[in-house]
């Protein structure tokens, strides 16, 4: 059976590396690689550069048509109206006073959910790279959430936080007033980190559970020796020696949840009011769901968006170098 | 590998061609109630009528009619038929279909008093026939209000009388609220429209807000604020989504709820014999007692490969005997002339309170007053509507208080208008 496989793909090989030995003859190394790069490049520039250059286009076009040929220019009038402010930190002083609090309350979502979320990953690493029992069990139980869909995700909680739901029952039976999760500006807001803590904790877990279990269990039997206190061992040493880890932990946590909005739209709809309509949202309300779509208004949104994106991912970059050189 | 390149090739082709094989309609559809079912009845027995012709009902949630019909059309593609709601907005994207069917003046006799509704200005398309008219209107929890020793509002009564008795009625059965208006800006027209409130400028564009939508719009805000009006259907979304109320009422947690006639059959099933209730029309304000038109229409796709196949079955959908039928069946306000005029009309369900409600739903159309006649023809009824619901929903969560959000309307609504008239 064995020879039955391997003597066609034998076969195949050879015929392939014909035409590959003559190019790497002809181009050299550098030839090789952007020919093996050929392929993905053309998948990167079909599904996303092109689509990124159209929606650059469209952001400079108006009207509710959707075939770019059909709508009119119209420059940076998008732009001037999502930056139209006179106070750029009291949404209600913009034209585009929705584009404004979305921007606010996905700056806030991000501060509490990167922060809350990173902090209470690294807690449960801690615990689950000690020695406890069942350990195995109790890492499959943080993942878990991270293998839902965020629709299911989102669709869970507002079954268990709307007003009849689940913790509004078991409130009622411990003799406590139920809470408008959903309803209440704060609850709703505290809602949405809360349910992306919790679905996505598990992903960052992991990252640090690797990176603490890479650290030399000498140097903590060292510090055991000295009688070193167990704060100072872990700002002396867990800390420092995790931190690469931590900080691709922190960057992808920031640069994902500057996208949320699948769990949040499903769990609360943006509301109260606006309180939980993030970027995203408000991208896909523009250009999608509202009754009179706004696609070019929409398309401005996404780039400045994506300028945001580009600035994170920069910091990652330049964080990562410097963690490697101080290594 | 040769057999293969031949089995691949030859399943490409019968792919490419499939997709614009003849004899084959694709129907977009959603449902409220029990319709899908009646309408996957009839296109069965069109079928068995047209060996030659295979309809696909492809039922889908009306957030997709809503949010992806819109785009796939503006790509040219989409179903060949659809039901929709938002018709005047996508008027250019439906097929003329009077060379499609049998005879143009039977549609234009039956249902030419609404093509307005789904066709571009000064056109003379048959864009469709609607698969039913709905009217606004209330409906009230009779057992509820009897429980609390409290008369149910009669005739001429106002927004007012309403939501005071219902507030006893929820005060005496310990209610979440009282009431509950749909979380739509269609819902809430009717109301603003009976207020006196001019909506349609006399220039064709949106007026400002005057003081009787104003007032309303305050009301309806203070009701909200005060533990009346349902807070979780209007806060429980950002900008123009559509929420129903229909489920808090079902679940008897309201006393009172304004949605439509479109409700009678969902009522009807998921309340069976949990407790009485009856439609109420709409309450009245200082210039009627409007609640306003509207409807879902069965409109064809301009971009169909199959343009007569498409006209055979609309031309077999809207025929008398089918449209009477399906509103039998479905119990739904049929929009066909003559089937009107007939009379006659034997709602299939055995609930007496759905057949109450029904007719009371066709009594409460001679309470429409002109301007609400005129809003399922205007262009601009989705700038005001989505104006309308993201604004409130914001007062009503406390985000900004009511007087702040009028200038704020007027204003999305213009840039909105602005925005779909000419590129900004």
């Amino acid at each position: 059976m064995g020879h039955y496989l391997t003597a066609p793909l034998r076969w195949l090989a050879q015929v392939i590396g014909i035409p590959l030995r003559g190019w790497q003859r002809m181009t050299g190394q550098g030839g090789m690689i952007a020919l093996f790069l050929l392929p993905n490049m053309a998948i990167f520039t079909v599904f996303v550069l092109i689509p990124l250059g159209m929606n650059a286009l469209y952001s400079t076009t108006g009207g509710v048509e959707f075939f770019l040929a059909d709508r009119p220019y119209v420059g940076s009038e998008h732009y001037q109206r999502l930056l139209d402010c006179e106070n750029y930190l009291q949404p209600r002083s913009c034209r585009d006073d929705m584009f404004w609090v979305a921007v606010w309350n996905t700056a806030r979502f991000v501060i509490f959910q990167v922060g809350i979320m990173t902090l209470v990953a690294m807690i449960t690493a801690i615990i689950l790279n000690r020695a406890i029992p069942a350990k195995a069990f109790w890492r499959a139980v943080f993942f878990f959430p991270v293998l839902l869909s965020p629709v299911v995700v989102g669709l869970i909680w507002r079954w268990i936080l709307q007003r009849q739901g689940l913790a509004n029952l078991g409130m009622v039976e411990l003799g406590l007033e139920p809470v408008n999760w959903l309803t209440d500006r704060f609850w709703a807001f505290a809602a949405a980190v809360g349910v992306s803590v919790w679905a996505h904790m598990g992903f960052y877990t992991l990252i640090l559970l690797a990176g603490l279990q890479a650290i030399p269990r000498d140097l903590y039997e060292a510090a055991e020796m000295d009688g070193t206190p167990p704060f100072r061992t872990f700002y002396r040493i867990t800390l420092p020696l995790l931190m690469p880890n931590l900080l691709v932990v922190l960057v992808l946590a920031l640069i994902r949840a500057v996208q949320i909005f699948d769990e949040a739209y499903v769990l609360t709809g943006g509301g109260p009011g606006t309180s939980t309509m993030f970027m995203t949202q408000y991208i896909y309300e523009s250009g999608f769901a509202n009754l009179l779509r706004n696609p070019g208004l929409a398309a401005a949104a996404s780039i400045l968006m994506a300028l945001v994106l580009v600035v994170l991912t920069l910091i990652q970059l330049w964080l990562s170098r410097r963690a490697g050189g101080n290594r | 590998m040769t057999k293969f390149l031949k089995i691949m090739a030859t399943a490409s082709s019968l792919a490419i061609a499939a997709s614009a094989q003849a004899g084959e309609v694709r129907m977009m559809w959603y449902s409220d109630g029990v319709e899908g079912e009646v309408m996957q009845d009839l296109l069965n027995r069109f079928m068995e009528e047209n060996p030659d012709i295979t309809v696909t009902l492809d039922n889908v949630a009306y957030q997709v009619i809503m949010e992806q019909l819109p785009i796939q059309l503006a790509a040219g593609e989409g179903p060949d038929i659809a039901r929709v709601t938002n018709l005047k907005e996508q008027a250019e994207h439906w097929l003329d279909l009077t060379p499609y069917v049998e005879d143009p003046a039977y549609w234009n006799e039956n249902f030419g008093a609404q093509f307005d509704w789904m066709r571009p200005d000064d056109s003379e398309i048959i864009p469709g026939f609607m698969t039913q008219l709905t009217l606004v209107g209330g409906f009230a929890n009779k057992t509820l209000f009897e429980q609390a020793g409290v008369e149910m509002p009669g005739e001429g009564a106002t927004w007012d009388d309403w939501v005071a008795a219902a507030t006893e009625v929820q005060e005496s059965q310990q209610l979440v609220a009282a009431f509950v208006i749909d979380r739509s800006g269609h819902r809430i027209t009717g109301p603003l429209l009976s207020s006196g409130a001019v909506l349609k400028g006399e220039d064709g564009k949106p007026a400002p807000l005057d003081e009787a939508a104003q007032a309303f719009i305050t009301k309806l805000v203070d009701w909200t604020e005060s533990g009346q009006h349902m807070k979780d259907v209007w806060v429980s979304a950002a900008g123009t989504t559509y929420r129903s109320g229909a489920d808090e009422f079902i679940n008897a947690n309201i006393a009172m709820l304004y949605s439509g006639s479109w409700q009678i059959a969902n009522l009807s099933t998921k309340i069976g014999d949990g407790f009485d209730w009856v439609a109420i029309g709409s309450p009245c304000g200082s210039a009627g007692c409007s609640g306003l038109p509207g409807g879902a229409a069965l409109v064809a796709n301009k971009n169909t490969q199959n343009p007569e196949d498409v006209g055979k079955v609309m031309d077999f959908l809207a025929r008398e005997d089918i449209v009477k039928e399906f509103s039998e069946r479905t119990l739904f306000l049929p929009a066909h002339k003559g089937v009107i005029e007939a009379g006659g009309l034997d709602f299939q369900t055995d609930d007496p309170q759905a057949k109450a409600a029904l007719e009371k739903f066709v009594a409460a159309t001679g309470e429409l007053i002109p301007a609400a006649n005129e809003i399922p023809a205007w262009r601009y009824a989705n700038a005001v509507y989505g104006g309308m619901v993201n604004r409130i929903s914001q007062a009503m969560a406390g985000e900004m208080p009511v007087e702040e959000i009028f200038p704020r309307i007027d204003a999305d609504v213009a840039e909105q208008v602005n925005a779909a008239g000419s590129g900004q």
